[in-house]
This record gives structure tokens, C-alpha cells and sequence, in this order.
């Protein structure tokens, strides 16, 4: 018997591994009903500390796909959690049941206690603010499907770069290509925290900051919108003065790419106004769909089925 | 001032002078029932002053790992029959389990019982720690 896998973070899985889920996800979306019936008799759990409706039904519909059952609970209120029952205690509970678990918890690095407990493989569906590695994985297919590689690319990250942690796992996955260049749009009171810097640094990625939108769009691959909170700024005038510039507007795709893609990791506010879904170059919503398909390809390779 | 020699026991040697007292409750001295002395602001050719703690018993847990993080200049004699038999350096360890504690009130260590509280060293250059669990750094403030 193989070492049990474990998704905690993006790096926990080489770039290999990667392609291997890409490859599959991709396999899956040309050909479903080869996989309909891939986890027959498996159960997930899904273990939600925390309610997050999104994450919870792409890992369900995931599991049905492939023909598996799941269980669990939608947030701590309906689960032993309430009355005390810690993580390890409840993780190794639902592992007498489940093949598989995914865990959302609004503890940073839950999932670490979560697996050092259970004899089946965790899956981190994020951590309060700390990992959510199958967004990353969704963004990965994403760009893997739109653009068709990981390397030669200028991603423009934009909005909330110091809370962002959609953005900072996406920064380490894609630090590990050839030739990625980051464009870090944010205000100067939300810039990415220096060790994020300094870990590009050490790898040798290009990266460089730009405080308006507009400056960086024509050089961009890709474009990853976040939400910029106003509670994040120091005060309300600063806020005024900057809030537009990160905003995406019709407008502003004016000089892009034609084929730049626009993401984001959604629930968007504004940032991204719906004049700009029927934009070709629109992908939030592609994002989603992608979602189901590379947790479809996680929980099978999680599962030594694929 | 006089210290007797030890039969059996440690004798933990060029402690930065005012870290003796944090090792000696790190290490739950006061727990034993042994002879235990404390010696602070001993005259040390090399660094002017250090403290010296001697223990003549066993029954202790002698935790390099966690000598080596709070002082690196730290010398371990291992005293048998009243001979010195063993002399041990410290260095910074790669884990540290259960010597700081995360301040992140974010962290899973806040809330989850009987989990050991774990670091592991992140840059040795700047002797920084982090989270096994939540990834925040460790800075030293009152604990
Ligand atoms: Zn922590």
C-alpha cells in the first residue's frame, strides 16, 4: 500500500502531478461517460466547519460524476463540532465511513491536524485564510485550457494582493514555469506581503508592481481580477481615489489582447462589470465548469484510481 | 561563591547570561526533587558573562533541540560517577515542538486540544520559525 496523498497546499503536488490532473480533467470533459462509474461504492465526505455553498457543490457533483456517494455537513452548526468535538476527533470519525474527505475549516492549517489523524487522503477546501489549493487547481486548468501551456506567460494579478490567498497560491504554482512574468496590480496599501516577493526572487520570476489597471492591460496574457474590500483601505478618501482603477470595465479591455483571459475566483461584487461576461475573453465562468472536472481528476488520483 | 561538583547529572554550560531562568522552566527543573542551582552572571573568558545551570539527577527531559533554539552557544556536559563524559554542542533545530507557541489567533493550535505546538525552521540565516500548521512566522513577545 502506497503513502496516503494529501492536498494541503498547491506545492504539495509537483508540476508532474499537475499535468497529470490537466491531462485527466481534460480526458473527463471529452469523454464523461467513461468516468461515470470511476467511484462506484466510494464515499466523500465533505466536512464543512464552515459553510461555502460554491466549494461544497463542485466537490459533490464532482463525486456523483464519477458515480461515488457523499456525506458530511454543511457547516459547524449541524455537525459535533458545536459541542466540542475537535477536528482530529471528528476527522477520524468520518474516515471510518469515507474513502475520501474534503474539509473546509475556518482555522488556518486545520487540514495539517486533519491528516496527521486520518488513514484516508484530506483535501484542504480551504483554510480561513490561509490555502484553498482546488481553486489554484481550478485556475490551473483554466489557463491550461484557454492558453494551452503554463510557461511564456504575463499573468497581471490585480485587486487585493496582501489578503488574496486565491492569488498568492496561484503566484507559487506558476513560479514553478519558465518564463512567467507577474504584473502585481494592486493599491499601495494592499501590495503582496514581501515573502511572496522574495520567494519569486529566489526562484528568478520576473515580477514588477503597477498601481493602475489600465498600465499593465496591454502587456497582459492573463488577466486575474480579486475583489478590493473597503474595509482593507486605510481611509475613506484613499479609497475614493483608487477604488475605479480596479475595477474592469468594457472600457478598459479596450487595449488588450485579443486573447488575453479574464479570471476570477468568484463571487465577484464589481470589480468585473457584467457588461464584460459577453466578452469573448470572459473565463469566470469557464473557471467554474473547471472546477468540477480537475476535483474529478483530484479525487481519482487521490484515490490511486487514476 | 561555591557550587559543589555532581555525581550524576548536566551541567548546561555558557548560557547567554539572563537565558538561564527560561531554560530552567522550559525544562521543568522545578519539578525535580535533585539538586538544582542556577548560576547567572558566572565570569566567562569568552563571552563575559553566562549562566550555568547544574542538575545532579536524572528524570528530566534533555531537549537539545530546544537548548539549541534558545542559545546556540550552549555547552551540554554529561556528568557519570562524577566524570565528565559526554560534551554535547546545540545548534538551531529544523522542528521545534512544544517550545513557543503560534500567536496567529487564526491558527487551528488556538482552539484544537492536545495538539503539540510545532515550528520549523524557515531561514537559518535569520534563525526564523514558522507554523507547522498555519505558516506565520514566530516573533518573539511576551509569552
Ligand atoms: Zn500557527
Amino acid at each position: 500500500m502506497n503513502e496516503i496523498r494529501n492536498l494541503i497546499n498547491i506545492t504539495d503536488l509537483s508540476t508532474e502531478e499537475i499535468e497529470h490532473l490537466v491531462t485527466v480533467a481534460d480526458d473527463i470533459m471529452a469523454h464523461p461517460e467513461a468516468y461515470q462509474d470511476m467511484c462506484a461504492h466510494k464515499k466523500l465526505a465533505t466536512l464543512f466547519f464552515e459553510p461555502s455553498t460554491r466549494t461544497r457543490l463542485s466537490f459533490t457533483a464532482a463525486m456523483m460524476d464519477l458515480g461515488g456517494n457523499v456525506l458530511g455537513f454543511a457547516d459547524a452548526n449541524s455537525s459535533s463540532a458545536t459541542k466540542g468535538e475537535s477536528v482530529a476527533d471528528t476527522v477520524t470519525m468520518a474516515g471510518c465511513y469515507a474513502d475520501i474527505i474534503a474539509m473546509r475549516h475556518p482555522k488556518e492549517g486545520a487540514p495539517v491536524v486533519a491528516a496527521r489523524r486520518t488513514t484516508v487522503p484530506i483535501i484542504n477546501a480551504g483554510d480561513g485564510g490561509h490555502f484553498h489549493p482546488t481553486q489554484t487547481l481550478t485556475d490551473l486548468l483554466t489557463i491550461h485550457r484557454k492558453k494551452s501551456r503554463f510557461s511564456h506567460l504575463t499573468i497581471g494579478l490585480c485587486g487585493d494582493l496582501m489578503f488574496g490567498r486565491t492569488v498568492h497560491s496561484l503566484i507559487e504554482a506558476m513560479s514553478r514555469y519558465e518564463d512567467v512574468h507577474f504584473i502585481l496590480i494592486s493599491p499601495p496599501e494592499l501590495r503582496l506581503p514581501d515573502y511572496m516577493k522574495e520567494m519569486m526572487d529566489q526562484k528568478g520570476v520576473l515580477w514588477e508592481e503597477c498601481e493602475k489597471l489600465e498600465d499593465a492591460i496591454p502587456k497582459l496574457d492573463i488577466l486575474y481580477m480579486t475583489r478590493v474590500q473597503k474595509e482593507r483601505f486605510f481611509n475613506e478618501a484613499d479609497y475614493i481615489r483608487l477604488k475605479d482603477s480596479y475595477i474592469l470595465t468594457r472600457k478598459k479591455l479596450g487595449p488588450a489582447k485579443a486573447d488575453m483571459i479574464i479570471m476570477h475566483p468568484l463571487p465577484r461584487v464589481n470589480e468585473i462589470q457584467v457588461e464584460v461576461d459577453d466578452d469573448p475573453r470572459a473565463c469566470y465562468f469557464y473557471q467554474a465548469l473547471c472546477g468540477k472536472y480537475i476535483r474529478m481528476a483530484l479525487i481519482l488520483y487521490l484515490l490511486g484510481l487514476k | 561563591m561555591n557550587i559543589d561538583g555532581i555525581n550524576n547529572g548536566i551541567v548546561l554550560d555558557h548560557i547567554s547570561a539572563g537565558k538561564g531562568m527560561r531554560i530552567y522552566e522550559l525544562m521543568k527543573l522545578d519539578r525535580l526533587d535533585c539538586m538544582v542551582a542556577i548560576i547567572q552572571n558566572a565570569s566567562s573568558t569568552k563571552f563575559g558573562k553566562k549562566d550555568i545551570i547544574k542538575v545532579d539527577g536524572t528524570g528530566f527531559k534533555l531537549d537539545l533541540d530546544m537548548l539549541g533554539y534558545i542559545d546556540q552557544h550552549i555547552t551540554v556536559d554529561t556528568i557519570e560517577n562524577g566524570r565528565l563524559v559526554k560534551k554535547q554542542h546545540v545548534d538551531l533545530p529544523e522542528e521545534l515542538t512544544n517550545v513557543i507557541r503560534c500567536h496567529n489567533p487564526r491558527c487551528i493550535t488556538s482552539v484544537e486540544q492536545g495538539i503539540d505546538q510545532k515550528f520549523r525552521l524557515s531561514n537559518r540565516q535569520k534563525k526564523t520559525y514558522r507554523c507547522v500548521y498555519c505558516d506565520t512566522e514566530y516573533r518573539e513577545k511576551e509569552d
